[in-house]
C-alpha cells in the first residue's frame, strides 16, 4: 500500500487530471522520490491506487531511464555519454571509475556509496565532459576534478 | 547588434526577477496583445516569417492557425512549450529557460491567447534542476502579480501555467511523444492526422512550441513583424540562438541575425579551433544532421540554405568533428544514442538501429569486412524518410549517411588495417 504522504501527493496529482491512469509517470515520481527505487511492490501499490494493472505500470516505469526498477546506491552518478562528451573524453573517467571504485556502467559499490550510470546529453556541451550527481551538476571535469568532486559525497 | 533573445540576460547568468524584468520592458508586449484580438497576434507572426525553433523550421503562425476558433471549439485548449532539450550536441534552450525565465512565460501567454487556450505546460527535462527552480518561482510571481490566472489583467482572459518535468528519453521531445508522456503513458509517437492542433493532449486542440520560438514571440508582438523580419540575413525573420562545441576555443551560444554563416559562428564566435586541432567537419544542428565540411563553410546557417548542401539547420547548435578525432568512432557514439532513445514502437527503428551500432562497433574495434558498408547503406534505405513511424530513424540515418559519403576512406582504413587509425583513445 502507499504511505499516506505518497498517497496524499498523488491524489494532488490526480486532481488536476481527467483520469487516475494520466499520473502514472507522477506516481513513480513520488514513489521513488520517498523509497529510493521501485520495487515491485512499489508497482503494485502504485496501480492499485490509480485503478491500472500492475503490468501497465511496469510498462511506463521500464520505458523511462531515470525510474529506477533496480535498488541503487546512496548517491547516482549519471554520466553523459553523449558526443560532445565523448569528443572531449568522458571514457577516460569511466575507466577512473573502475580503477577507483571499482564499478563501471549499471554498477553499485560494495558500501552502497555511489550507482554509475550513463546519461544521454546533458545540455552542458560547452562545459564538457558533465555529470549529474543527485541533484548536482557537475562541469568541465578531469580525473583530477572528479576525485575531488567524488570525495565531498559520504 | 540587436538581441531580442539574450539582451535581458545578465552576464552572471542570473534571471531578472519580475519587477527588474518589467522595468527592462517586459510584459508591455502582453499588454499590448491582449488589446488585440487573437486573430490579429496570429496574423502579426505569420508576418514575422517565424519559423520553429525546434529543429523541423515549421512557420509558426500557420501552425497556430490549424486550431479550432470561435463558439464551436472546444473550450479546453493547450499551448505547450517544448523545453525536453535533449538532442545531443544542443544546449541552447537551457540558455533561455535559466536565463530569463519571464520571457518565456511571457510569450506563452500571448501564444495561448492567439489560440485561446486554456491551459499552458512547460514540458521540461529534468536534467535541467536550476532552470525548473527558476521557472516555478517565475510563474508564481508572475500568477501573483495578475499575468496568469482567472482575468489576467482585467482582460476577461483565463490561462492556468504548470510544470511538468520529465524522467527521461529522447522521444518525449517529439511532439505526439511529449503529449503520451504527458498522458502518463510510454512516450511513443502517435499517426497524424489527426494533428495534435486538432486533437492533441487528452484529445483537445493543442499546440506545441519550442522553447527558443516562445521567446521570440513578445519582441516580435512589441516591435512589429517587419522589424523581425529585418533582423534576418535569410528569408525567414529573426535571430538565431546558435551554440558550438568540441575543440573550438570559445564553446558556447552565441546570439546572430538568422542567416549567419557556418565560417564566422566558427571562427568568429567560437574562436576558432583549439591549438593543435584542425576543423574537419561538424554537425550543424545535433545529431540527426547531415555533417557539413570544410566545402560548406561559406554556408549561410538558415533553414533553406542548409537544406540546399543536403544537411538541415535543425536546433543550430554546431558540434565540430576535429582532424584527431575518428569519425567512425564519433558516428558510432551518435547511432548507440539513437538505438538506445529508439521506442521500440516501430520495427525498423528498433530493431535496425541496433545492428547499425554493432556494425560500427565492429569496425571500429577492427572486426569489419567491406560487406558491412553495403548493410549501413541497405539501412540508411530502410529507415529513410516514410519508412518509420517518427523521424528518429531518418534522423539517425543523416550523420550516418553523410559519414559514409565524406569519410569513406577512413571506414575503408579501419576495415584494411584491421585496428582504428587514430589510435587506442578511440578504439
Amino acid at each position: 500500500m502507499l504511505t499516506e504522504k505518497e498517497r496524499i501527493k498523488l491524489d494532488e496529482e490526480i486532481s488536476h487530471l481527467p483520469y487516475p491512469s494520466a499520473a502514472c509517470i507522477e506516481a513513480l515520481k513520488i514513489v521513488q522520490d520517498e523509497r529510493g527505487w521501485v520495487s515491485d511492490q512499489g508497482v503494485t501499490d502504485i496501480a492499485e491506487h490509480l485503478q491500472m494493472s500492475a503490468e501497465q505500470v511496469d510498462s511506463v516505469a521500464t520505458f523511462y531511464n531515470l525510474i529506477f526498477r533496480k535498488p541503487v546506491g546512496r548517491h547516482v552518478v549519471l554520466m553523459c555519454d553523449s558526443i560532445s562528451c565523448w569528443v572531449l573524453g568522458y571514457e577516460e573517467l569511466i575507466k577512473h571509475f573502475k580503477h577507483k571504485l571499482n564499478i563501471t556502467w549499471g554498477e553499485t559499490t560494495s558500501d552502497d556509496r555511489f550507482t554509475l550510470l550513463p546519461i544521454p546529453c546533458l545540455g552542458t556541451c560547452d562545459r564538457a565532459p558533465a555529470m549529474i550527481i543527485d541533484d548536482e551538476l557537475h562541469r568541465d571535469l578531469t580525473i583530477e576534478k572528479l576525485d575531488e568532486i567524488l570525495s565531498t559525497y559520504e | 547588434m540587436e538581441r531580442p533573445l539574450t539582451h535581458m540576460i545578465p552576464s552572471d547568468g542570473h534571471p531578472l526577477n519580475l519587477m527588474e524584468y518589467e522595468s527592462s520592458g517586459g510584459y508591455q508586449a502582453l499588454k499590448k496583445a491582449l488589446g488585440m484580438t487573437p486573430q490579429a497576434v496570429i496574423d502579426i507572426v505569420k508576418d514575422s516569417n517565424l519559423m520553429g525553433r525546434g529543429g523541423a523550421g515549421f512557420p509558426t503562425g500557420v501552425k497556430w492557425g490549424f486550431v479550432p476558433m470561435g463558439d464551436d471549439a472546444s473550450e479546453v485548449k493547450y499551448l505547450i512549450a517544448n523545453a525536453d532539450e535533449m538532442e545531443p550536441g544542443t544546449f541552447k534552450d537551457r540558455v533561455l529557460l535559466e536565463g530569463n525565465p519571464h520571457q518565456l512565460i511571457e510569450g506563452m501567454i500571448i501564444s495561448a491567447y492567439a489560440i485561446q487556450a486554456s491551459e499552458a505546460i512547460i514540458f521540461l527535462r529534468w536534467a535541467y534542476k536550476s532552470a525548473a527552480r527558476r521557472l516555478l518561482q517565475a510563474i508564481h510571481d508572475a500568477s501573483e502579480a495578475g499575468f496568469l490566472g482567472d482575468n489576467i489583467l482585467g482582460s476577461g482572459y483565463r490561462l492556468k501555467m504548470t510544470l511538468h518535468t520529465s524522467v527521461g528519453r529522447y522521444m518525449c521531445g517529439e511532439e505526439t511523444g511529449l503529449l503520451s508522456a504527458l498522458e502518463g503513458k510510454r512516450s511513443i509517437p502517435r499517426a497524424k492526422p489527426p494533428f495534435p492542433q486538432i486533437s492533441g493532449l487528452f484529445g483537445k486542440p493543442t499546440i506545441v512550441n519550442n522553447v527558443e520560438t516562445l521567446c521570440c514571440i513578445p519582441p516580435i508582438i512589441d516591435k512589429g513583424a517587419g522589424w523581425f523580419r529585418d533582423l534576418s540575413l535569410a528569408a525567414s525573420g529573426g535571430t538565431k540562438l546558435y551554440g558550438a562545441s568540441g575543440r573550438v576555443n570559445k564553446p558556447g551560444i552565441y546570439e546572430l541575425p538568422l542567416g549567419t554563416s557556418l565560417r564566422e559562428i566558427i571562427e568568429v564566435h567560437a574562436g576558432g579551433m583549439r591549438k593543435g586541432y584542425k576543423f574537419r567537419a561538424a554537425l550543424p544542428g545535433g545529431a540527426s544532421t547531415d555533417f557539413l565540411t570544410e566545402d560548406h563553410m561559406d554556408v549561410k546557417m538558415d533553414f533553406k540554405s542548409v537544406a540546399e548542401v543536403g544537411s538541415r539547420l535543425g536546433t543550430g547548435t554546431i558540434i565540430v568533428l576535429d582532424d584527431k578525432t575518428c569519425p567512425v568512432g564519433f558516428v558510432h557514439n551518435l547511432e548507440h544514442f539513437f538505438a538506445q532513445e529508439s521506442c521500440g514502437w516501430c520495427t525498423p527503428c528498433r530493431e535496425g538501429l541496433p545492428w547499425v551500432e554493432r556494425i560500427l562497433k565492429s569496425i571500429e574495434d577492427g572486426e569489419g569486412t567491406e560487406g558491412d558498408l553495403d548493410i549501413l547503406h541497405s539501412h540508411i534505405t530502410g529507415l529513410g524518410p516514410g519508412m518509420t513511424f517518427c523521424a528518429l530513424a531518418p534522423g539517425a540515418m543523416a550523420p550516418l549517411n553523410s559519414a559514409l559519403k565524406y569519410f569513406n576512406d577512413d571506414f575503408i582504413k579501419h576495415i584494411k588495417e584491421k585496428k582504428c587509425p587514430y589510435g587506442e583513445a578511440y578504439a
